[in-house]
């Protein structure tokens, strides 16, 4: 009999069936992973295990008892105790105005532990044993003092600490730095171990899953599209869906490195680059150059500076002290829009909610007089058509597109003007894997055919491998390593990269 | 930490002497020889050494000695009766403060009752939340005088004049409680249902948690920190219900007397309860302000 | 239950534009042989002491709030807005100063601000509504200041900036359209809290002089008659109650 075993689940929001008649197992002490993009329905189908989101049908067997009719009162029963939660996002899944301590000691609490010196012990032992430094000063921390992997560490407390079968693990580590990331894996890993207890794992990064899971079990749309053994799935993935995704995936298929050629004359030069809020220093120093018609990845951890240096390179914030100069000459403040633009992280926040697509892409032809109207429009069709967007979007409003779809429009902005620089601060970071394939593709494309320089800001190291030619490595503002991609994956000088490539998946290494 | 509270009370110093400087000038745009001339008025019946006080408070003017006075509580003479106004106010605070204490209480068991109930969700969940809507759409007069027509005229419950000392504050508590309620229990609502969103929220339940542990040991005092500042925001309008209040039960205190003020065109005791009533807004909020970092120990760094 | 508040607020409206469309009686005269009448098929809102047609003088009395809460609606929404944007986008010294102006005029509960205009001004309807405006005028400034502050930090103004956007171009195609939506959605509930501020001081007689029909007064008219005729209070006092509603939810809906 499997610890847990779900057959046939179906969920609903409202009308909307999130989840259509789901079924696997999960064996004693096994990792299974759920793995999907944004909208296939396997947070849903992990929420309803627990019964946090009610199922419509099916079943729901821990340890050969059907728990998916239970009341929430019986289900509470089960909660912390039987299944516990490792949830996604650390920085905002603890109560920020209780101590951590309490915040553990309650689900002693909740299923009547012992007395208040039993729970106490048992706290100081489990925030010991997730390997939190100092567990009696921690326990009267609030969240807000510890840092993302800390507080992670504290929730997987929290999950263990009644010794459930199965933990639920929704994305544990999508919000983490990735060397963060790795020890957090590790550590569930630990435990999973020492206590036998069960893993299913929720993830959208096939890179963690094939590196972590016993099992696979890919969704789309509510459906399960295959399941199976990790191995074998990777290798030979039976549904056309699943393969795409692997492809896609920049984390499990490594391609060839780019030729670099350093004959190309700089488009971008920075030169001991600092920039200083108030005491503390974001940019330390920083110089380098980026080849005309190339890519230039700027890689870290969050807080690495590369932000701030993508900001005072697209003069959005004003340096402290040293240089950057743009395609050889100095250029006056408006000349410099010409120049460089910048494409944000996230699409739903760089575009005005309130303008269409087409006066979104046509905003910087008038600010800059280019044409008179019927020449934009034309201009704009012509844009559109660059990034393979249909005309018939042209009327729609952000609201109305995709994410692949925003994150287009823009591009086809940011192209507008024809710039030589285009600095894309971790463009494709809040895409689904498929979608991010598509954009960096076309990404490419427009390099090869409009001669563009990229700075390529991010922190995911597959896509970078995937997308640039040169790579600097960034840490506490300052530059560790930087070189050809091929010299910094293949054969990095500095521990600080070395870690870092440690925590990506075995291909791209 | 210490910035944040300095620089917090600096504000509301700033914000009392701009409202002194401003009944200041307010108090010299009224012509000052009417304002002798109606104190010299033989029915207001005051001797000969009283009016050569106040010409002398009048005469002696200026900014600092007017600002000075209000400091020491001194804002001159009533047009209307000739006495200090300092000793009219004394008369009516009592009332007002005992009316006004009563009625934000009231308010706020009434907004907790209205936000924690609807958060328990069910079928009266929608009914819950249109009350604070029909709360603060209703005119307080108008309240006032349904309440005496229906508990005093109809259902005999409370004498209409006379009665226990309780018997005349209920009636009075309620008209004034009721609208100040509904903003409080507006916002109380919404943090609720916003605290309720968190991602922290299902990892409570995921312990085992039931819907009152998480509401009562976690929502609460998330969702206290907005309500505690709408609740310092209406407590002016305590003050400004009580002037309805007052006239409508014939109760004596701050807010009857506001209205004799304006019947009689007394701008000095008029000034005189703006300038209160802003002092009193000033410091409850700074107040608030205060007790923020000890509730959300984020701000407290 | 959406088009009730669209429809109490059109219904007043026309009542104010064409009251003899709604009541035959005239709201001024009585008839004394029927006066303090209950509510009838002939008087649907009963009759007063001096046997006026209580229903007739709501209708025609719609006028004088409906407009008076427009112009303190007017005042309140084109000053401060208009402060809230100058503080919002220049920032800086004049930002600080109109704010804590803001805060001055917020310190002072509108009741007392609007008496304290009227101590000045005198009594009168223009003046209520005059006075009730300027108490207003804080919280207009206060959200608009909010909202241009919010949107200027968003990425898509940014972007515009990035795009080769002027200070005044940015200003007007992005900041301005915005952060305008919360700023009407509190003019509808601003609407409703100045007919509320409006009858009060109606009510406390420092509006329209008797015999006009304000609402205010006259609940304040029907006072004296408590104790024999309900709906002289209650009645005119419901219809506040409805259009203070409906500007409420159209506030919410709005937003």
């Amino acid at each position: 009999m499997s610890l847990l075993d779900v057959r046939d689940l179906t969920v609903a929001y409202g009308r909307q069936v999130a989840v259509k008649g789901v079924s696997f197992t999960v064996g004693q002490g096994e990792v299974v992973a759920v793995v999907g993009e944004s909208g296939s329905g396997k947070t849903t189908t992990a929420n309803a295990i627990i019964g946090l989101h009610p199922a419509a049908s099916g079943e729901v067997l821990l340890n050969g008892v059907d728990i998916a009719g239970w009341s929430q009162r019986r289900l509470r029963s089960i909660r912390g105790h039987g299944i516990g939660l490792v949830p996604q996002d650390p920085s905002n899944s603890l109560n920020p105005v209780m101590r951590i301590g309490r915040q553990i000691g309650e689900i002693l609490k909740i299923h009547n532990y012992g007395d208040r010196a039993d729970i106490r012990r048992r706290v100081i032992e489990l925030l010991t044993r997730v390997g939190l430094d100092d567990p009696e000063r921690r326990a009267g921390q609030y969240p807000h003092e510890l840092s993302g992997g800390m507080r992670q560490r504290v929730l997987i407390a929290i999950a263990i600490a009644l010794r459930p079968g199965l933990i639920i693990a929704d994305e544990p580590t999508s919000a983490l730095d990735v060397t963060v990331q790795r020890r957090i894996l590790d550590l569930i890993d630990d435990l999973r171990k020492e206590y036998g207890t069960a893993v299913l794992l929720v993830t959208h990064d096939l890179g963690v899953a094939a590196a972590r899971a016993d099992r696979l079990v890919v969704m789309k749309d509510g459906l399960i599209e295959e399941s199976g053994g990790v191995r074998e799935v990777l290798a030979a993935p039976a549904s056309p869906y699943t393969r795409r995704l692997f492809q896609d995936a920049p984390a499990l298929t490594a391609r060839p490195y780019k030729p670099f050629d350093a004959a190309a004359e700089p488009a971008i030069v920075v030169r001991d680059l600092v920039k200083e809020f108030g005491p503390f220093r974001a940019v330390d120093g920083v110089s380098f150059e980026v080849r005309r018609g190339t890519t230039h990845a700027l890689v870290g951890e969050s807080g690495s500076g590369k932000t701030t240096t993508a900001r005072v390179v697209t003069r959005f914030a004003e340096a402290t002290s040293g240089e950057v100069v743009i395609g050889g000459d100095p250029a006056g403040p408006r000349a410099f829009r010409r120049r460089v633009q910048l494409v944000y992280q996230n699409p739903y926040g760089s575009l005005d909610p309130r303008q269409t697509v087409a006066a979104i892409v046509e905003e910087p032809l008038r600010n800059f007089r280019l044409g008179d109207r019927t020449a934009r429009r034309a201009r704009v069709r012509e844009l559109l058509e660059r990034v393979a967007l249909p005309g018939t979007l042209l009327g729609r409003r952000p609201a109305e597109l995709s994410g692949g779809q925003r994150q287009r429009v823009a591009i086809a902005r940011a192209l507008a003007v024809e710039p030589e620089v285009v600095v894309l601060d971790e463009a494709v970071s809040a895409l689904d894997v498929t979608v991010q394939a598509q954009i960096l593709t076309l990404l490419e494309e427009l390099q090869r055919d409009l001669g563009l320089t990229y700075l390529f800001i991010s922190h995911d190291l597959a896509v970078v491998r995937q997308i640039s030619h040169t790579v600097s490595v960034m840490s506490k503002g300052r530059i560790v390593e930087s070189g050809t991609t091929n010299q910094i994956f293949d054969s990095p000088r500095e521990d600080y990269t070395r870690e870092l490539l440690a925590a990506v998946a075995e291909p791209v290494r | 930490m210490t910035k944040y509270l300095l620089k917090r009370a600096g504000q509301a110093l700033l914000v009392l002497w701009a409202a002194f400087t401003a009944a200041y000038i307010l108090l010299q745009a009224m012509p000052g020889d009417s304002i002798l001339i109606k104190f010299q008025d033989p029915e207001l019946g005051l001797s000969p050494e009283q009016i050569a006080k106040i010409r002398e408070y009048y005469d002696a003017g200026g900014y600092l000695h007017t600002v000075l006075g209000f400091l020491h509580g001194d804002f001159g003479y009533s047009v209307d009766t000739g006495t200090p106004v300092v000793e009219r106010l004394a008369e009516g605070l009592p009332e007002t403060a005992k009316l006004a204490t009563c009625a934000f209480v009231l308010a706020v068991l009434l907004a907790v009752l209205i936000a924690f109930g609807s958060a328990y969700s069910g079928r009266l969940r929608g009914l819950l939340l249109a009350v604070p809507s029909l709360f603060i759409s209703v005119p307080a007069f108008w309240l006032g005088i349904l309440l005496i027509q229906v508990f005093s005229f109809r259902l005999r419950l409370v004498p209409v004049i006379g009665g226990t000392e309780l018997q005349q504050l209920v009636l009075p508590v309620l008209t004034l409680a009721v609208p100040i309620s509904a903003p409080i229990a507006q916002v109380l609502a919404r943090s609720i249902d916003q605290v309720l969103t968190q991602p922290f929220v299902p990892v409570v339940a995921a312990k085992g948690a039931s819907r009152s542990w998480i509401l009562w040991r976690h929502v609460a005092r998330n969702a206290l920190p907005p309500t505690l500042t709408v609740a310092g925001l209406v407590f002016g309008e305590l003050i400004a219900g009580s002037v309805v209040t007052e006239t409508v039960f014939g109760r004596t205190g701050v807010g009857r007397l506001t209205e004799q003020a304006v019947n009689a065109q007394d701008a000095p005791v008029l000034l005189a309860v703006v300038v209160l009533a802003a002092t009193a807004f000033v410091l409850v909020n700074l107040l608030v302000d205060v007790l923020f970092p000890v509730l959300d120990p984020r701000l407290a760094t | 239950m959406r088009w009730l508040s669209w429809a109490v607020i059109a219904l007043v409206v026309l009542w104010a534009a064409m009251p003899s469309l709604f009541t035959g009686y005239d709201p001024l005269a009585g008839v004394p042989a029927e006066k303090l009448q209950g509510p009838s098929a002939a008087h649907l809102f009963g009759t007063d002491a001096v046997g006026r047609d209580l229903f007739a003088r709501v209708v025609h009395g719609s006028v004088h709030s409906l407009s008076g809460a427009l112009v303190a609606v007017a005042v309140g929404l084109v000053f401060g807005t208009l402060l809230g944007l100058i503080a919002g986008s220049v920032r800086g010294v004049v930002d600080e100063i109109v704010m804590r102006v803001m805060d001055v005029l917020l310190s002072v509960p509108g009741l007392l601000l609007a008496l304290t205009v009227i101590i000045l001004l005198g009594p009168g309807t223009v003046h209520v509504a005059l006075a009730v405006g300027v108490g207003s005028v804080a919280s207009f400034a206060r959200l608009a200041r909010a909202e241009v502050v919010r949107v200027r930090r968003t990425d898509y103004v940014e972007a515009a900036f990035g795009s080769g956007g002027t200070f005044a171009g940015v200003l007007w195609r992005h900041v301005l359209p915005n952060s305008l939506g919360p700023v009407i959605a509190l003019s509808a509930l601003q609407f409703g809290v100045a007919i509320l501020a409006i009858s009060t001081l109606g009510f406390l007689g420092y509006g329209a002089e008797p015999p006009t029909p304000e609402w205010g007064l006259l609940i304040a008219e029907g006072r004296n008659y408590l104790a024999t005729s309900w709906w002289l209070t209650t009645l005119p006092g419901a219809v506040v109650v409805a259009v203070v509603l409906a500007a409420g939810r159209i506030s919410k809906e709005i937003r």
